[in-house]
């Protein structure tokens, strides 16, 4: 039975796993374009980009899920996701980019706007481009800014993944219960349970030594 | 020569009047030292220069060359500005050094930056990145900071940071040097330090503007003082002539307060 069960949560686990890290590759790039028009001077694109963070941020992802997933299929009378495993992962990690890309865009903003004025300025009067500037000065240093508060959110995600059950995607969490429902047994829970704190422990460790990989300059 | 004329430069925020007809000039190996009180407009007078503030009205030549008219705006690319910066160089009151860097990257990165845009760079690559380093150490040992060239700023002193930014100013060999309060936000006993080297640019005929509290540095260092009131010129000259015998009642009143102070 244990057999059975580890191998079912490690099937779990893959789709877990594929949600969180394709929702990383493509949220924080997408956060960090926010984040920046964030800061714009263009008030048209500023007020453009709080308004949408607002509504992501200001309903349930789950409900966002929800939309994503069964939404097109009732008002293009098709499902443009697929109707298998794939097709479900697809939606749910549409669904988390979105949100997680305006839950980073705020970090990132932070970060922007806590780098002290005086560093674009010295750079400036050294003759450097904008973008090295951004590269060369603000980005690192943004960067050991943000490194605290984006490990939150890090962690948050990959319990957020457990949401997906909501459309039928198997991950970590439906695998566990599935155990429940069928066999009535509750120990797979608890199981389920330290297969999440392995993984959060191995992303802290992670973050630690990003953290102190930064630590050599203030 | 005169490196730099100043011309009746204007400049306001808002309603708020920060220069009033701002005229001087400089000539070539002089040091000007720039006093007044805090809110008289020394400081943005400096940013004006850097092209970190935009006058409002006036004129900037350099060599002759006009970098800024404002009764002629005309939009400039990145790299006109970025050129026209670089006959300026700027040591700030708060240092501003990078903090991932170490002394000697913080001296060395502009320059290396620049020489990318150079047509040789691309042959030459490690020959001119090695002369730059090597110009980076040759200024450190200037300030007398040969020792901590691979340090961080936070592990530098007030007074060893600010010698490094000024270092990494002259890296780029600007005509005109500005100094923005360089001793202010120091220990007194660190100021020291800081003027030593100031001195020692001036004794090298370094072209300099330095806003400065520091009177007595000030007279023995300038050849020029210029102090201002409310945004004016109140009085320019001789450096020991305005401090000694200013003519002006308003100056006589600022340095009496000091001699007191």
């Amino acid at each position: 039975m244990f057999g059975t069960v580890t191998l079912e949560l490690m099937k779990g686990l893959w789709t877990t796993f594929q949600v969180f890290i394709l929702t990383l590759i493509f949220s924080l790039p997408i956060g960090l374009v926010l984040g920046i028009g964030s800061t714009s001077r263009w008030k048209i694109l500023r007020y453009v980009i709080q308004m949408f963070v607002w509504i992501i941020r200001g309903t349930p992802l789950m409900l966002q899920l929800i939309i994503i997933f069964y939404g097109p299929g009732l008002w293009l009378g098709r499902n443009i996701w697929s109707g298998n495993e794939a097709g479900r992962i697809t939606a749910t990690v549409v669904a988390f980019v979105i949100n997680y890309a305006c839950y980073f865009s705020v970090i990132f903003r932070g970060g922007i706007e806590g780098v002290p004025v005086g560093q674009r300025e010295a750079g400036q009067v050294l003759g450097m481009t904008k973008s090295q500037i951004f590269f060369k000065i603000t980005l690192l240093q943004m960067v050991k800014r943000v490194v605290p508060p984006m490990s939150n959110e890090v962690i948050t995600l990959v319990k957020d993944t457990s949401l997906a059950r909501i459309i039928a995607a198997y991950e970590l969490t439906f695998a566990g219960f599935s155990f429940m429902k069928s066999a009535g047994i509750t120990w797979p829970l608890f199981y389920t349970g330290v297969f999440y704190l392995a993984f959060i422990g191995i992303l802290t460790l992670l973050f630690n030594y990003i953290e102190k990989k930064l630590d050599y300059f203030r | 020569m005169t490196v730099l004329e100043v011309k009746n430069i204007e400049k306001h925020f808002g309603s708020t009047k920060v220069l009033k007809d701002v005229s001087f000039s400089l000539e070539e190996g002089n040091a000007l030292a720039i006093i007044g009180s805090s809110g008289s407009g020394k400081t943005t007078l400096l940013r004006c220069l850097n092209f970190l503030e935009k006058p409002n009205q006036g004129m900037i030549l350099v060599k002759g060359n006009a970098v800024f008219d404002a009764s002629r705006p005309v939009k400039m690319t990145e790299q006109e500005l970025r050129r026209k910066r670089l006959h300026f160089g700027m040591v700030f009151q708060a240092f501003h050094l990078f903090p991932q860097y170490t002394a000697l990257e913080n001296v060395t990165l502009a320059e290396k930056l620049l020489s990318q845009e150079r047509a040789d760079y691309k042959g030459n690559k490690k020959q001119i990145l090695d002369e730059i380093t090597e110009h980076g150490r040759g200024l450190l040992d200037q300030m007398g900071l040969a020792d901590r060239a691979s340090h961080y700023p936070h592990q530098l002193s007030g007074g060893q940071q600010q010698r490094v930014a000024i270092a990494r100013a002259l890296a780029l060999k600007p005509d005109i040097l500005c100094f923005d309060e360089p001793t202010s936000a120091l220990d007194p006993e660190l100021t020291g330090e800081v003027l030593k080297v100031i001195r020692g640019l001036a004794d090298q005929k370094t072209t300099m503007i330095i806003v400065t509290h520091e009177m007595a540095f000030a007279r023995d260092v300038a050849d020029q003082i210029i102090f201002m009131d409310e945004g004016y010129i109140v009085e320019q000259g001789e450096a020991k002539q305005v401090i000694d015998h200013p003519k002006e009642e308003r100056t006589r009143q600022f340095l009496s307060r000091y001699s007191q102070g």
